[in-house]
């Protein structure tokens, strides 16, 4: 599959002239960055400690949606389709397992064994995300395999409002608060104690998705899939098993990226899992799709862009609230990607093989 | 064999128990005990419940040929499902989960019981219920062929005329309102006679159309004829509407009328061209903000301008927004071009909320005081009379698909959507031919946008969400893709029918993800699609399945 | 054959179409244009004595510019409210709509010999939900007043609606100074809450004078409440002889309020003012203290966070936090009770800070009710809709829960009492007294 057909094959001046309009707004949005970044710096409103918080809030959030994108580039890569739910199944290992950190506080549990607490709720988050999208590819997805595009996109976004709205029939609309965890509180020097927790966190989740899929029978499958379906079907690799494995490890790992965000964010809501989702799914292609470090690379990348952006680029200006246009950033990041090298920054890889 | 068949049956009667389970705990069942459908006892949460008990046993005796096996395994089905409502009813009396699942109250545990509580009294009623419906569901497909269905259309018809009370209520005649309906549901009597009404009407209807005679008789009328007579009596009901409906449906009817104009826009770039548009939004925000920037006193010009003189400079910045959403996404596939115009679309929604443009467009508390149309001395002000202007644009756009539909622009959107690089190879100009297909789509997004801005009077960045598009996406896609009636059905089903249950409010979203789900397993072509686009997309999916099992065969592994 | 056909179709249409536009089916309520002021009071259309309900027996319809309402025997009154009951400012909303419950309740539930229904819409807290809760509303017939909106985003889209709609509706919550601005203001539109402007100065006055803090920053949330209050507290903060270093602004729908704190840091506050909502507050206040140079920084909301959720979910960051609002303190025995019969009903003690408010409004449209409603003698009740607001607007000395109130002009009828109260204990399980105290004045 082509994305960009070469130049020579598009005929006619016209494409020409549309293809200079295009570069010429690439061009102008470069310029507008880059100017603005100059003049922030130069004003100097900012200490050096401010920008390295800034980058560092930047590479924690960057590694939750890391985690995520990882689900939704797994799933790109064995199935070709695009897992809108994907958001409400970090939402519902997080909301969950609110009411399991809510004992644990009560009880006194909390106080006196933070770390098992933590890794409790890790896993449950993630026991609870995994059924939930097993469930979702089972029931919607499994029966549509092989329709055309738009199909499984229209079921994913049912899918999505439908784990939306049953999460919030069942645990209400209003806003529940994570429990503080005693050891996670104030700072390590200068980073605070659960960023640093996510970080490790996500850093050790992925080492352990990479042993799984490069040291497993079960990751071989997946891999094996993700490259070509029927051959693996061919050659004896159980298809169904191996995009239900796809799913199951996916949604695992947006449990976890629900309790750390919990960590950090502290609020969760029925609602929560709408925008990371689609910046997950930004970063994702912004490394691209199907391709696994790349949606780490994504993840971090956009997460920093984010942090650092909105004043980097646009307190130089002057321009009031800068930071409101965060998300403009981000979608402005991911039309320019599909232009401009729709492959992502690393890549699409689908599988193994590299293929541009 | 009769293990396999218990087995079977055991598992279709936990699935629809999980789903009555889901839907208590969600809510909707608790909500709506106390809104009676007919008479004093029929609720919409009992009539939901037992709808899912017959469901359950329908569904397992479907596959056998006689009533002998339908009925007992439907039964056993049912009563399964029995079983776990009263399991639910149990578990929410003697645990209090109340803290965690809102909805887990000792009311819930009435509800499921039929009145008769946790107990033995409760399980009784839940099993003899569990019988009966299990009965009627195996009685019913035992029946020859029409009679089923037309016992349950029927039924249904007379349900749904029961929750539309309120909207029906001011409509008809005060002495049928007062012989059908009771104090919140139908009456006994009016419930009885609607059936019998209903049931009559729809036997009507496949008799006629099973029966030779009068089938070549409606043929015998030239489709020459018939069709004009056919679009002149339409017609005159649509133009009729403000004559009778109330300020609310009128109000109702507007909306219906502005995602009309939106489907048909976006028909023409996914319908008819095959581009993935999900951000359709921004066409409707760039036309409903240009025509409150341009006719509101509010937002720093020093001009306003008349809603006539707005609406065709709302219409042309709109078009040129699709232009400029058009020229980056030409070279992209499917779902990269999915995502590319969902991005825009929310870059507009962010852009028309920031602090940064606020003195141009409103910022966050959006603009108001928008201007209304006039005619002379005339203001149009009440939405009966805006429906005329609704319904005066949704004529000129389909008129216009029609025309482009069979014209040769509309040929090369069919052809590029069938596959691109042939089409090129033909000779089509992909680029103008895209371009097109964006700007005019986006053009009816645009009008649509300045009337709705007008109606409310306001626009607010909130009105503009992600939402919008995927509303416009799904009514395209459950109407069938490219099918101009297609779009009228999946507006009056997607906008219209959710107003007029607003009732169900809160659960809206709730039944639209399982409508979205239930439609794309069941009915991927939509409910009146284009017939060749139906058989290749039915061909697809059967071809689909055909490799799935051939996967499952060859790798155990 | 097919030409003619067609030809005739058109006809047709422009036959209906002309017909119908002759023929404006029903009466439609004359809009009140938006920017007017409210008409000085004139005479009701039946004027009979406040006190006791005596509606004049009269054969016909009384007339009324706007419309009459009829409400035959055995039909309610029906009174709806438009709130905000879901999201993160559901308790607001909530609280308010039990105030109303109770009122009805001490009314027995029925009025001039009709029952009393209560309809309702959510509102959302934001101008998008006011939008549609007012088209809604206003498309609803048989509504004879709207106790709401509670937040001020709302009011500012709904209440032209509820406005041209002929219906009339009084705010519980609302305190945007915009919204009984006389440039801005719309006659469907009363409230019984504080203007802002007293507010914003009573908070100013605090943190000038009583903390003694001169460097304040302010952030609201887009919504026209929180960015009027902050407005309006600057302003006074200034005048008082302080500086405002940074004034910002975040969305209700923000998670990371960092690069907005950071920015604020920047400029070395001493206070952060954000008169916003949960859990856009929250968040801040949970954040706020982690960045550089806010560490000892003193933070301070407004009635808009004035719940339990906001110190449940803030945890110890909601220690010390200062909040100004009504003040309940202040209220009398009549309020008691009024609290009481919250508790017994709904086994809380109420959780928002307008509950009372919402009581008030109910009993003084009801009141309206009684003074303009005429009363035919087979038992058909009218409301005449310009009179009900004349009624409304003349309120003087209603003796209300939340104090003595008089509307002037504008649609302002509060008796403004405002305190500031301070978090002292995470513990919200005996809110509000277990968790804050009133330190001013």
């Amino acid at each position: 599959m082509t994305i960009a057909a070469p130049r020579r094959f598009t005929g006619g001046r016209r494409i020409d002239i549309s293809q200079l309009i295009v570069w010429a707004i690439g061009g102008i949005l470069l310029a507008i960055v880059l100017l603005g970044s100059i003049l922030t710096l130069r004003a100097g409103h900012y200490t050096a400690a401010q920008w390295r918080d800034f980058v560092v809030f930047g590479i924690a959030q960057g590694a939750i949606y890391a985690l995520i994108a990882l689900g939704y580039t797994m799933v790109y890569g064995v199935l070709r389709m695009i897992n809108f739910a994907h958001g409400e199944v970090f939402m519902s290992g997080a909301m969950t397992t609110f009411f399991l950190a809510d004992y644990l506080n009560r009880s006194g549990f909390l106080k006196a064994h933070p770390w098992i607490s933590l890794v409790a709720m890790l896993l449950f988050s993630g026991l609870v995300s995994m059924t939930v999208a097993v469930l979702v590819e089972r029931i919607a997805y499994r029966p549509l395999r092989g329709a055309p595009r738009l199909v499984p996109l229209i079921t994913a976004v049912g899918a999505s409002f439908f784990l939306q709205y049953t999460f919030r029939g069942l645990f209400g609309s209003g806003v529940r608060a994570y429990p503080a965890i005693p050891v996670l509180q104030g700072k390590l020097w200068v980073f605070q104690k659960t960023q640093v927790a996510v970080f490790i966190g996500v850093l050790i989740t992925l080492a352990l998705l990479v042993l799984f899929l490069q040291r497993t029978r079960a990751g071989l499958a997946i891999r094996a899939v993700a490259e070509d379906r029927e051959a693996a079907a061919l050659m004896g690799v159980d298809v169904d098993r191996a995009i239900v494995t796809t799913f199951a490890v996916g949604g695992f790992m947006a449990g976890i990226a629900g309790v750390l965000y919990a960590l950090v964010f502290v609020q969760v809501q029925f609602f929560m899992g709408f925008l990371p989702g689609i910046k997950a799914f930004t970063a994702a292609v912004l490394g691209g799709i199907g391709n696994l470090p790349g949606a780490a690379v994504g993840g971090l990348v956009l997460g920093v862009i984010e942090s650092i952006g909105p004043s980097l680029f646009f307190d130089g200006y002057g321009i009031r609230a800068a930071h409101q246009l965060k998300d403009v950033i981000a979608f402005t990041i991911l039309v320019l990607i599909l232009i401009f090298r729709p492959t992502g920054l690393l890549g699409e890889r689908l599988g193994g093989e590299e293929r541009v | 064999m009769i293990v396999r068949a218990a087995r079977r049956a055991i598992f279709i009667g936990l699935v629809a128990g999980i789903a009555a389970w889901h839907l208590s705990l969600v809510g909707l069942i608790p909500a709506f005990a106390q809104r009676r459908l007919v008479g004093d006892t029929l609720t919409f949460s009992y009539a939901l419940l037992i709808a899912l008990l017959a469901l359950a046993a329908f569904a397992t005796g479907r596959r056998y040929p006689g009533a002998a096996q339908r009925i007992p395994w439907g039964i056993l089905s049912a009563l399964v499902s029995s079983l776990m409502l009263f399991l639910l009813a149990l578990l929410v009396t003697h645990l209090n989960l109340r803290q965690i699942l809102l909805n887990a109250t000792p009311e819930l545990a009435r509800v499921l019981t039929f009145g008769g509580g946790a107990s033995g009294a409760g399980l009784v009623r839940l099993l003899l219920i569990g019988l009966l419906a299990g009965l009627f569901a195996g009685g019913l497909s035992a029946l020859p062929r029409p009679w089923g269905r037309v016992i349950v259309s029927a039924a249904l018809m007379t349900l749904l005329l029961g929750l539309l009370r309120d909207v029906l209520g001011p409509l008809l005649p005060q002495v049928v309102t007062s012989f059908l309906y009771g104090t919140a549901g139908l009456s006994l009597a009016g419930a009885v006679v609607t059936f019998l009404l209903a049931a009559v009407l729809f036997t009507l209807r496949w008799s006629l159309r099973a029966n030779a005679v009068t089938a070549r008789a409606t043929a015998a009328v030239p489709a020459t004829v018939r069709q004009p007579v056919i679009q002149a009596l339409l017609l005159l009901i649509l133009a009729s509407v403000p004559l009778w409906a109330g300020l609310f449906l009128s109000n109702v009817a507007d909306f219906v009328g502005f995602y009309i104009l939106m489907g048909l826009g976006l028909n023409l770039v996914l319908g008819f061209a095959g581009l993935l548009d999900l951000g359709y939004v921004a066409f409707f925000a760039v036309g409903a903000y240009t025509m409150a920037v341009l006719t509101s006193p509010e937002v720093g010009q020093r001009f306003t301008l008349d809603f006539w003189v707005a609406l065709p400079i709302a219409v042309v910045t709109t078009v040129l927004a699709g232009l400029l959403v058009g020229l980056p996404v030409l070279r992209m596939r499917g779902d990269y071009l999915a995502i590319a115009t969902l991005g825009f679309g929310e870059i507009v929604r962010l852009l028309v909320l920031s602090d940064w443009l606020k003195p141009y467009l409103g910022g966050a508390q959006g603009v108001t005081r928008i201007a209304r149309p006039s005619i002379a001395s005339w203001r149009i002000d009440s939405p009966q009379e805006f429906y005329l202007l609704v319904l005066i644009s949704c004529l000129f756009a389909w008129f216009l698909s029609v025309r482009l539909r069979d014209s040769r622009l509309g040929r090369s959107w069919f052809a590029i959507r069938e596959d691109e690089h042939v089409a090129q190879a033909m000779g089509i100009n992909r680029v103008t031919v895209k371009l097109s297909a964006f700007a005019i789509g986006a053009s009816f997004g645009g009008l649509s946008g300045a009337l709705f801005a007008s109606l409310v009077g306001s626009v607010v960045p909130a009105s503009f969400s992600l939402l919008v598009s995927i509303n416009v996406v799904a009514l395209l896609v459950l109407g069938g893709m490219g099918s101009l009636p297609g779009v009228v059905v999946g507006a009056l089903a997607l906008v219209g029918l959710p107003e007029l249950l607003r009732e169900f409010q809160e659960y809206r979203l709730l039944v639209y993800g399982i409508v979205l789900i239930a439609m794309m397993l069941f009915r991927p072509a939509g409910l009146l699609p284009e017939r060749i686009h139906r058989r290749e997309l039915e061909e697809a999916v059967e071809e689909a399945r055909e490799i799935a099992p051939a996967e499952i065969a060859t790798g155990r592994g | 054959m097919r030409r003619p056909i067609r030809s005739f179709t058109v006809l047709l249409l422009v036959l209906a179409f002309v017909l119908a536009a002759c023929q404006r089916a029903q009466p439609t309520p004359t809009s009140a244009p938006a920017a007017q002021p409210s008409p000085t009071p004139a005479a009701a259309a039946s004027p009979t004595p406040a006190a006791q309900p005596t509606p004049q027996a009269q054969v016909t319809k009384p007339t009324d510019p706007i419309g009459v309402l009829e409400i035959k025997p055995g039909e309610p009154i029906v009174l709806a409210w438009m709130l905000t009951v879901s999201g993160g400012t559901a308790q607001l909303g909530e609280d308010s709509k039990r105030g109303i419950e109770i009122a009805i309740e001490d009314l027995g539930g029925e009025l001039l010999g009709h029952k009393i229904e209560l309809v309702g819409e959510d509102s959302g807290c934001n101008p998008e939900g006011g939008q549609a809760a007012a088209t809604r509303l206003a498309a609803n017939p048989r509504i004879v007043a709207i106790i709401g909106s509670s937040c001020s985003s709302e009011a500012r889209v709904g209440a032209p609606i509820i406005d041209q709609a002929g219906l009339v509706m009084v705010s519980p919550s609302n305190t945007a100074p915009d919204l009984t601005d006389p440039a801005k203001h719309v006659e469907g539109y009363l409230r019984v809450a504080h203007n802002d402007k007293v507010q914003g100065r009573v908070a100013a006055e605090f943190v000038v004078n009583k903390l003694g803090l001169k460097r304040v920053a302010t952030i609201h949330d887009g919504s026209l409440y929180a960015e009027q209050l902050a407005n309006v507290f600057a302003e006074n903060v200034q005048k008082l002889g302080g500086t405002v270093v940074a004034q910002e602004a975040v969305s209700p729908e923000d998670t990371d309020m960092r690069p907005v704190l950071t920015r604020i840091a920047t400029q070395q506050p001493e206070l952060i003012y954000y008169p916003i909502f949960n859990p856009a507050g929250s968040y801040i206040t949970l954040q706020a203290k982690e960045i550089s140079g806010l560490e000892n920084v003193k933070l301070m909301s407004a009635d808009g966070l004035l719940e339990p959720q906001t110190v449940q979910n803030a945890g110890q960051a909601a220690v010390g936090l200062y909040l100004s609002g009504p003040d309940l303190t202040v209220l009398g025995p009549k309020y008691q009770e009024f609290v009481q019969k919250y508790q017994q009903k709904y086994g809380t003690k109420p959780v928002a800070g307008f509950h009372a408010h919402a009581y008030d409004a109910t009993m003084m449209i009801v009141e309206a009710i009684k003074k303009v409603a005429v009363q035919a003698p087979d038992g058909t009740l009218y409301i005449p809709r310009k009179a009900l607001r004349d009624a409304l607007y003349q309120t003087k000395n209603f003796p209300g829960l939340t104090g003595n109130l008089t509307c002037d002009q504008y649609g302002d009828c509060a008796d403004p009492k405002i305190a500031v109260y301070e978090v002292f204990s995470t513990d919200t399980t005996g809110w509000p007294d277990s968790a804050i105290r009133k330190i001013y004045p």
